[in-house]
């Protein structure tokens, strides 16, 4: 008999109005993330995905819906299921005046990593911080501090990752590195990633499915090949540009 | 169907390596303060100043007057001291959460495993370390410049010192309250609202100086206690155990419902997505 692995994480419903008589931010949105597997979460500003992400870590009460991470259910068990979690953004700064190390060394502590020397000193080689782990962090470009953070969310080993556009303003080079970092995590732990951004090659490239969102509801999903067959386009980006701008689908060939 | 508002559990304030983390926020304003000598510095720098000014007042009311007011200016610079206790033990943990905020760094510490209960151990750790740094020495000084102990309140000067912590924390979880109500706009309270208690609190004068009417809302506050003990101790030689029980139980009193207030306003924000914007 062969079993079913249940979903790294599991949204159904999930709904977020900020007023009682307001728009929903997030509205029924539903989908499910199987482990080593990446889903895109795509949309333009104020499409949702901010506030999603923030239900999905915690940070905000969802109005309605239900979210399990990790077979947890976060409404009540949350910090169960933030041990195993781990989170980037470039809009999160981690404090400035501590060093590298102590900064890694602070957030190994709070996920509780055993051999946190061990695991620092490999995320060291790994990112290629041994230059400057014992700076402050403050004084870093923004391609090591890019480095950092990623450093930070995979400190505690995480098998669910949430990226806010972890590649935003790095130039193309530093981008391909984070991306090939990213596969390299994902090939090696099987952690199911879950990766909001605008950068459409970025997207292609990590991504199994994606969920398009606008103004707070999924309008369409399926995998990169899918939307592209589906929109008759070449690139992710024009397809994103379909949605936003409510523009006629091309059939494609038969 | 709507889901009900998030409800607080034990679960939900300490959980299994919950030292570890406290140790790691700890560990983080340590490392803040090792690589930030000039924090240290301002640590001290008020209680010091205030300490030197009483001190001088002290001397002046020695030296023009009898030996009664000799008493009397060591009382008020024991009460400098003692208040100062409180002063910095509420910034303590005021600031150290400030600190999260003005570093953008609040977001990462909501979505790690670490529990409210957690943070706010983190934070008393941290109160209790920045008080010992700011007090410790005017002390000392105080005893070096005008040769005023306050080891002469003896064992009872612990019990004191404790029951002005613990209610600076009283009032911290007030203000962080705030803050997380009203955001960064709220910060300012987190150096004037002892302040403005301080006329109340009867840290120079008996509380039997107040008018009547305001004398309830004195005996509402630990401190006053707390300072009627010490003045019964300095002046008379007498413990007075009614005063310093009375500061203790207001002092749970005032926790368990400061503690409360926090807790509803923390989940507040986490309704409202307060902790989204909460440096703006």
């Amino acid at each position: 008999m062969q079993s079913v692995m249940p979903p790294a994480l599991l949204v159904e419903t999930l709904t977020k109005r900020y007023a009682a008589d307001g728009p929903p931010a997030v509205d029924a949105l539903s989908f499910a993330l199987a482990p080593g597997e990446t889903l895109g979460l795509l949309g333009g500003n104020g499409a949702g995905k901010t506030t999603t992400i923030a239900m999905l870590l915690g940070l905000l009460v969802p109005s309605a819906g239900r979210i399990v991470a990790l077979g947890h259910d976060m409404a009540t068990d949350r910090f169960d299921a933030l041990r195993r979690m781990n989170f980037s953004s470039p809009y999160i700064a981690l404090p400035h005046r501590l060093s590298v190390r102590e900064n890694l060394r602070v957030y190994g502590h709070l996920y509780g990593v055993a051999g946190l020397d061990r695991r620092i000193a490999a995320l060291a080689e790994e990112f290629q911080l041994g230059d400057f782990l014992d700076r402050p962090a403050g004084q870093l470009s923004a391609g090591q501090k890019t480095r950092v953070a990623l450093a930070k969310a995979l400190v505690n080993t995480p098998d669910l990752l949430l990226l806010d556009e972890p590649t935003a303003s790095l130039d193309p080079d530093t981008g391909d590195w984070v991306r090939t970092a990213l596969e390299r995590y994902r090939a090696a732990t099987g952690c199911a990633i879950l990766l909001a951004s605008h950068n459409m090659a970025e997207v292609e490239r990590l991504c199994g499915q994606v969920v398009m969102l606008k103004q707070g509801r999924a309008v369409d999903r399926g995998s990169p090949a899918e939307l592209l067959a589906k929109y008759g386009r070449a690139d992710l980006e024009e397809v994103f540009l379909d949605i936003a701008r409510d523009r006629q689908r091309v059939e494609a060939p038969a | 169907m709507t889901n009900p508002p998030p409800a607080f559990g034990m679960a939900q304030l300490f959980g299994a390596g919950g030292a570890r983390r406290v140790w790691g926020l700890v560990y983080r304003h340590i490392a803040l303060y090792r690589r930030s000598p000039i924090r240290v510095v301002e640590l001290m720098y008020w209680p010091i100043l205030q300490m030197v000014v009483w001190g001088f007042v002290t001397a002046y009311l020695a030296g023009v007057q009898n030996n009664v007011a000799s008493v009397a200016a060591g009382v008020l610079l024991g009460g400098v001291l003692l208040w100062e206790a409180a002063l910095r033990s509420q910034m303590g943990f005021s600031i150290s959460f400030l600190e999260e905020i003005w570093s953008r760094n609040l977001g990462h510490l909501f979505v790690s495993p670490l529990r409210p209960g957690e943070l706010v151990a983190g934070l008393m750790a941290m109160s209790v370390i920045r008080t010992l740094v700011g007090v410790v020495p005017a002390m000392v000084l105080a005893w070096l410049l005008y040769a005023f102990n306050i080891l002469t309140l003896g064992p009872l000067l612990v019990l004191f010192f404790a029951s002005l912590l613990l209610m600076g924390w009283a009032v911290a979880l007030g203000v962080v309250s705030l803050v997380l109500r009203y955001g960064a706009g709220a910060e300012a309270m987190a150096w004037s609202i002892l302040m403005g208690i301080t006329p109340f609190a009867a840290v120079f004068y008996p509380v039997s100086v107040l008018p009547g009417w305001l004398q309830p809302v004195a005996y509402a506050l630990p401190a006053s206690h707390v300072f009627e003990g010490m003045r019964g101790v300095l002046v008379h030689g007498t413990a007075e155990w009614g005063h310093l029980a009375a500061a203790y139980g207001l002092n749970l009193l005032w926790l368990a419902g400061m503690s409360w207030v926090f807790l509803r306003q923390f989940q507040a924000a986490r309704v409202k997505g307060a902790l989204l914007n909460i440096g703006e």
